[in-house]
């Protein structure tokens, strides 16, 4: 069950464009997951995919077949919502074969099912409960196990963890992707939250303002950003994003530091990207500051240090180190890990070595 | 320190009380004064300007129970109760169900049902008179063209209550269509992006989504009208004033008629008790089931 985007756009009637030339292709069996900001158009695209708004130009193809004009009951999918959408008046198991009841399934396979699904979601002994008497975790399990019980292939998720506190978030986040790994079905997954796209998929879209950014492996975009925006969107704390200009293999950021740096016949002005882990403290550090925020994480320690430019330094090392607010201190990039961008923001170096992914 | 606060609290009761004070006074004299005052005269013989003679206990509800045209007065309310709620209710959902559709154009529909509301009692009466007039009126235009023979809609006994019911239903239509809509509109759209992709029926939509989704605004409307059905008098004394033989008598036009056309005043009281009576049993089921139902939200 593979699903094919092809050349997707959608303007709204007061001329703001909600989608910009999407395309991608969503192989049998991928957790693909939508990530973005509120209004980059994620939930457009998926909305797009479940036929509940229409398209301006463009395909969506499931399967080799163009659905694009067939009504949602026609395109062989299921969803799980953000809030659940469960019927508040239906049981846990009425809300499940809600879609079989709808398709006139036999009851005895009605049934069949819904005790299959049950034990896959752990929810036996609340099948009589109303979704009323269930926590939000419970709910989602419900949709979830609703989702599966139609047997179609391709799961659409709206961001079906964003109610749910931080602890359950974690646990559902493990529960569903190993449900898809063990049976095999694909899901596209519309989410904010760089979390869940990073731990859960194995592609990932990151959308901004209706056009695509990148797509690729979470590590991918991680460790090649295509440009400053996925950079910045993916890590935490975030990337640090300053300006530099290098000469001779000198770097000099912000007039004050000139660092040599070995980039072979680079020369000008650029954006460098450094991720706040690949920076080392040392006494013997070349760049110079202040420590402005700290914070103890138990396992590591989170540091900001100004040294003079518009944003504080972020750091990030992976021991307990006694600082104080106030108090300087030496730190260096580690060179080979360092993202040269050009003003504009595209990635055109990683580290000393010459880019060959774009 | 301690007499302070006593004093605060003393001062504060006063302001409290202050502050109660002008809603006691109206209440007592347009509310609590006159239901007492009602239920001393039900007990009570009157002359002919309404002051009590004599105390004569349930009499004058033992005739009342005993009148053919309390009777029928009774009967008539009852019938008129059950259909004009029962019809108000179900036409106002499936106009609601209707407009609650996205479509160009639709604001014009909510417009038009919702329109009858502006439309004063009076008003709404003698629109409706004209329209059952046997001569220049609408029906009997319609039953001319037809063919059909004619029917005296305000003096046959059948008719008479058939053409108030529908008056009525028309004038409640668009409260509860308001309502009802508002209701509609507030299920979260998921449910029905569900049903979307099960491909469920029309049928199911409404059965399994829509009516259960409104049925506490089902409730509520059901009850307002239902009260509002008991206390109809407009409509009658400008269409038929009761009458073919009292067979549009309700209840609250045969109060007024018993006590300012008949000068009865104990037998009205009586009867103003018995509405006061019933009405108070659908308001109680109103509320002990809103708060069932907030306990049962709290959980």
């Amino acid at each position: 069950m593979s699903i094919e985007l092809q050349h997707l756009k959608k303007t709204y009637e007061n001329g703001e464009e909600v989608l910009t030339d999407i395309n991608t292709t969503i192989e049998n069996g991928q957790f693909y997951i939508l990530v973005g900001a509120s209004g980059s158009g994620k939930s457009t695209i998926l909305n797009a995919i479940a036929g509940f708004i229409p398209i301006d130009e463009g395909a969506v193809i499931i399967n080799g077949k163009d659905v694009t004009q067939l009504p949602p009951k026609d395109r062989n999918l299921s969803m799980v919502f953000q809030n659940y959408a469960l019927m508040p008046n239906l049981t846990v198991s009425e809300n499940i074969v809600f879609g079989l009841a709808a398709r006139h399934t036999d009851k005895d396979i009605q049934q069949k099912k819904l005790r299959e699904v049950l034990n896959l979601v752990h929810l036996e002994e609340y099948k009589n409960k109303k979704p009323g008497n269930l926590s939000g975790g419970q709910r989602q399990r419900v949709s979830l196990a609703r989702a599966l019980v139609s047997d179609a292939q391709i799961i659409l998720m709206d961001e079906p963890l964003s109610n749910l506190d931080a602890k359950l978030r974690a646990e559902m986040r493990k529960e569903i992707r190993s449900l898809q790994q063990q049976l095999g079905i694909t899901v596209i997954y519309v989410t904010h939250d760089q979390t869940e796209a990073m731990t859960m998929g194995d592609q990932v879209m990151l959308l901004n303002e209706g056009k695509i950014e990148q797509i690729g492996s979470p590590l991918d975009l991680y460790n090649v950003p295509a440009n400053t925006f996925v950079a910045d969107f993916f890590g935490s704390p975030a990337i640090n994003l300053v300006d530099v200009s290098i000469k001779n293999d000198i770097l000099e950021l912000n007039n004050t530091f000139k660092i040599p740096f070995n980039f072979e016949n680079v020369q000008g002005k650029f954006k460098l990207g450094a991720r706040p882990e690949n920076i080392v403290i040392k006494n013997s550090g070349q760049l110079k500051g202040k420590v402005t925020h700290i914070e103890p994480l138990g396992d590591g320690t989170n540091l900001e240090v100004d040294i003079g430019l518009v944003e504080p330094f972020r750091i990030k090392v992976s021991e307990q180190i006694h600082l104080m607010i106030g108090d300087s201190v030496n730190f260096d990039i580690l060179p080979d890990k360092v993202l040269l961008f050009t003003l504009e923001g595209n990635l055109i170096k990683i580290g000393q070595s010459e880019l060959t992914v774009v | 320190m301690k007499k302070d606060k006593k004093g605060q609290l003393a001062s504060q009761n006063l302001l409290a009380w202050s502050l109660l004070l002008p809603s006691f006074i109206i209440l007592g004299i347009f509310v609590f004064y006159p239901m007492v005052k009602t239920f001393i005269l039900s007990m009570q013989l009157t002359d002919l300007m309404g002051n009590p003679i004599k105390f004569i206990g349930f009499k004058n509800f033992l005739n009342l129970f005993n009148s053919d045209s309390f009777g029928t007065s009774f009967t008539v309310t009852l019938i008129f109760v059950f259909f004009s709620t029962t019809l108000t209710l179900i036409m106002s959902y499936l106009m609601a169900v209707l407009a609650s559709q996205k479509m160009k154009g639709i604001a014009l529909f909510r417009t038009m049902f919702s329109s009858t509301m502006g439309v004063s009692v009076t008003v709404a009466s003698i629109l409706w008179l004209f329209m059952f007039n046997p001569q220049i009126g609408l029906f009997s235009k319609i039953l001319t063209l037809l063919h059909l023979p004619q029917i005296n809609f305000l003096s046959d006994q059948t008719w008479s209550l058939i053409a108030i019911i529908g008056t009525t239903v028309w004038m409640n239509l668009g409260f509860s269509f308001l309502i009802l809509l508002g209701a509609i509109q507030a299920i979260p759209q998921d449910l029905y992006q569900v049903a979307d992709l099960d491909g469920a029926s029309w049928w199911m939509r409404l059965r399994k989504i829509t009516i259960p989704s409104t049925s506490a605004t089902i409730f509520f409307v059901t009850v307002v009208t239902l009260i509002n059905a008991f206390q109809t008098f407009g409509q009658v004394d400008i269409l038929t004033s009761g009458g073919p033989d009292y067979h549009t008598n309700l209840l609250v036009y045969a109060i007024y008629q018993d006590a300012f056309v008949n000068h009865s005043v104990g037998r009205a009281s009586a009867q103003s008790v018995i509405l006061t009576i019933i009405i108070m049993i659908f308001t109680m089921l109103q509320f002990y089931v809103k708060n069932k139902k907030g306990a049962k939200n709290a959980n």
